[in-house]
């Protein structure tokens, strides 16, 4: 089993975070995983986007080309990686940021307005983890701070209750 | 699992090197390898050792020069345009038999070139690159685990061979994150008497050099270092040979071309194709025996390369053109897919019917 | 029976190849005897450029390194710092000093590196036969300015002391030349003091020596040294140029 995600938005919406957090919380349930940003000028105020892949076996190439799980949290990447998306694949968007819905008839699309409701409770910058409550509503509690412990530094241990808090907002959507 | 952790490819690099008892690093900043830099700047004066941002690549890899030849273990990085800078200092390395593990985190190139990941300094990297009679042993690491495990055994291959290592790797590898064991084994102390230590008046001199104005006693010189090299290509070969028992086709490639080769290989067995992997990791000494002995039971070669094709040359020599071998490649920094790949194995599974 | 002259111990037995008339064996001289009065044998290690001096390493019985054109006070950086307690000099000219390796002498003079530069001034490459250096007079007719050095198309002579004291980094820049024997002696105390600086941990130190090249400027000894006190000195005074330790 591999699942390969496709994380994309603006650069400061916290996309590297969230993947490196996904790729934690594979690791701490023993799989295979590997985490690639993309970088470049675009790392400075543009788009921002990683590839993370959660395997049963080694991870052959780390470029997710098409994605089982696409989060898109602007309207720039959702343009860019619609259709790289694999038939039958999800989508999750924040619809906050995109106005429009998602145009294949081939996928699940999956609407969060992850913005507002960080907004909404005080946590502007924690929509990426709001986002990703939603796409790993199915894992346990003990796991993901597992993950969240691990992929937040030491000097920001503070940071993880609110991370968790923001993680429940998400999973309860 | 639970006492790996996630890292980048580059700070694999920096860790293991430290790891490997690397007190001195020496470089200048260029994308995609700043990782390196950053890292051991943070941690090398909390280890009592050296981090020096030199004022060029030149600068640096001199530098790396001095500290060699002082006897200590030393490391410098950079990317592609930088290694060309470099390259002067390493062939005057290689001239003085020193020691120094240089890593090059691959972009597109030539000139500026781009910043995204490339394997087009393959050429440069093991057929010189530098001026002179000389090789470098290459080390091509595909998972940011061998980042770490490869820079370890590099300063290791670097003293017992007294020639300058390069880990070629690639702007991916470099920027990836994938669990890693900083667990390394013991490290064997190289005894150097020909070090720059001072004579404490208690020996002769030594001298590091790489001059030598009487023909014979150059070309002696150079004889010498060929016996190890020779010594090398017997004892330092690695490779790592995927799926190949039953192989029809076999698929060639290293670093970040043999992570897309695997996902290939293993999408085309799922479609019941008989097809392996050959994943050099030494490029320089070459695996030709394994290579060879492929080309008595496959039917084709399949190289797979972030260039033009340049490894293809070697994987050419190595099977004596006994079998045709075929290219997928990409260069300019895009990186080729799993399906050109398989794309292509298909092509040659029809072709032989 | 008292020994009024010996030669140094830090020297080699091994003959130097100059040309008749040329001051590097004098400059060698006085590094050796600078390293014998410091009692520092033991631990220094030289660093030889490319240029005349490429074989210097030949001439002392400490550890020497040889370095490539123009990257000498690179690699002493990297001994220096391998082992501080290590006393780390390179010796270089105008073409390997002030021509390639430009970049290197000014970053490691910035940083302040706690090495010893011995630079020979002779405003000419003497080993490649003669070409036009970074240093040439303007006017000095070189095999590669053979018409005269002319400023309006190859720029000005480099004064390697002056430009260097515009830095913060170095401890001790001083010019000094060897064209007679008073000049010898007080080149042999700037260098012995460029030594001790490194001794007693106090940083770059950059000792300018004005030489000849009888050969290369196709002059009979004496008259090289006559040219050098004519020519030169008014464009190169001799000099302190920095030194900290006169700084209140």
């Amino acid at each position: 089993m591999t699942t390969q995600y496709l994380l994309a938005g603006f650069g400061g919406q916290g996309v590297l975070f969230a993947g490196k957090f996904l790729a934690y919380l594979g690791l701490t349930k023993g799989k295979q995983v590997s985490w690639l940003p993309s970088y470049g000028p675009e790392m400075r105020g543009g788009t921002a986007n990683c590839s993370v892949i959660i395997s049963d076996d080694p991870v052959g190439s780390p470029i997710v080309n098409a994605s089982d799980v696409l989060v898109a949290l602007n309207l720039p990447s959702l343009d860019k990686f619609e259709s790289a998306a694999k038939p039958g694949s999800t989508i999750f968007v924040d619809s906050t940021l995109i106005g429009r819905k998602v145009n294949r008839a081939d996928v699940c699309a999956v609407y969060v307005p992850a913005t507002q409701l960080a907004s909404d409770n005080g946590m502007a910058s924690l929509a990426n983890i709001i986002m990703m409550g939603k796409v790993l509503a199915a894992e346990d509690e003990e796991t993901v701070k597992a993950a969240l412990v691990k992929a937040i530094s030491a000097k920001r241990a503070d940071m993880i209750e609110l991370n968790m808090k923001a993680f429940r907002i998400g999973k309860s959507q | 699992m639970s006492d790996k952790v996630l890292m980048k490819g580059n700070e694999a690099i920096a860790e293991a090197a430290i790891a490997a008892g690397c007190r001195h690093y020496f470089g200048y900043p260029i994308t995609p390898q700043n990782e390196i830099g950053a890292y051991m700047s943070k941690r090398m004066p909390k280890v009592g050792g050296v981090f020096l941002q030199a004022e060029s690549e030149v600068a640096a890899i001199n530098m790396v020069y001095g500290v060699a030849g002082a006897g200590k273990r030393v490391m410098t990085s950079s990317s592609s345009p930088g290694i060309s800078l470099k390259a002067e200092g390493i062939s005057y390395a290689a001239g003085a038999d020193l020691p120094a593990v240089i890593v090059n985190i691959q972009r597109g190139g030539p000139g500026l070139g781009g910043i995204q990941p490339s394997q087009a300094d393959y050429f440069q990297a093991v057929k010189g690159g530098g001026h002179g009679d000389y090789k470098l042993i290459v080390l091509a690491p595909a998972s940011v685990q061998e980042m770490a495990s490869l820079t370890v055994k590099a300063f290791e291959l670097a003293d017992r061979y007294l020639t300058p290592v390069m880990i070629l790797s690639d702007g991916t590898l470099g920027q990836m994150m994938e669990p890693v064991s900083l667990d390394f084994p013991q490290q064997q102390v190289f005894e150097k008497p020909w070090a720059l230590t001072g004579t404490k008046c208690a020996r002769p001199k030594n001298v590091v050099n790489s001059l030598h104005l009487v023909a014979e006693k150059l070309e002696q010189k150079i004889l010498a270092r060929y016996e190890r090299y020779k010594a090398a290509e017997q004892n330092e070969v690695m490779c790592e040979e995927y799926l190949m028992d039953d192989a029809e086709i076999c698929v060639v490639g290293f670093g970040i071309s043999s992570r897309v080769a695997r996902s290939a290989v293993n999408a085309a067995r799922a479609k019941g194709i008989k097809v392996g992997l050959i994943r050099p990791v030494t490029l320089w000494p070459f695996p030709d025996a394994a290579l060879k002995a492929a080309a008595k039971k496959v039917k084709a070669f399949i190289c797979v390369e972030c260039s033009m094709g340049q490894m293809i040359e070697d994987v050419k020599l190595a099977t004596e053109f006994s079998k045709p071998i075929h290219l997928v490649c990409r260069s300019g920094g895009v990186i080729p897919s799993p399906e050109e790949v398989v794309g292509k194995i298909e092509e040659l599974m029809i072709n032989d019917k | 029976m008292k020994t009024v002259f010996e030669k140094p111990k830090s020297l080699s037995n091994v003959p130097l190849h100059y040309c008749p008339g040329c001051t590097h064996g004098i400059v060698h001289r006085l590094v050796a005897e600078a390293v014998d009065e410091l009692g520092i044998e033991g631990k220094t290690i030289g660093v030889a450029p490319v240029g005349c001096a490429v074989l210097i390493y030949e001439y002392y019985n400490f550890d020497m390194a040889q370095a490539a054109h123009g990257r000498a006070p690179a690699v002493a950086t990297g001994i220096k710092r391998a082992d501080p307690n290590n006393i780390v000099f390179t010796y270089q000219g105008d073409g390997d000093l002030a021509s390639i390796g430009m970049a290197e002498t000014v970053h490691a003079a910035a940083r302040g590196e706690n090495i010893t530069i011995i630079f020979i001034n002779n405003t000419i490459y003497g080993m490649t036969g003669g070409q036009m250096a970074p240093t040439s007079l303007p006017g000095q007719v070189t095999q590669t300015s053979p018409y005269g050095r002319n400023p309006s198309l190859c720029g000005y002579p480099i004064k390697v002391c002056e430009m260097l004291a515009t830095l913060d980094g170095p401890e001790y820049l001083e010019r000094v030349s060897v064209h007679n024997v008073k000049f010898v002696r007080s080149a042999k105390k700037a260098i012995k003091k460029a030594f001790e600086n490194q001794v007693n941990n106090k940083g770059f130190s950059l000792i300018e020596v004005l030489s000849t090249c009888t050969t290369n400027w196709g002059l009979a000894p004496t008259a090289a040294l006559k040219w050098l006190e004519e020519k030169m000195l008014p464009y190169y005074p001799v000099g302190v140029y920095k030194d900290r330790s006169k700084v209140q």
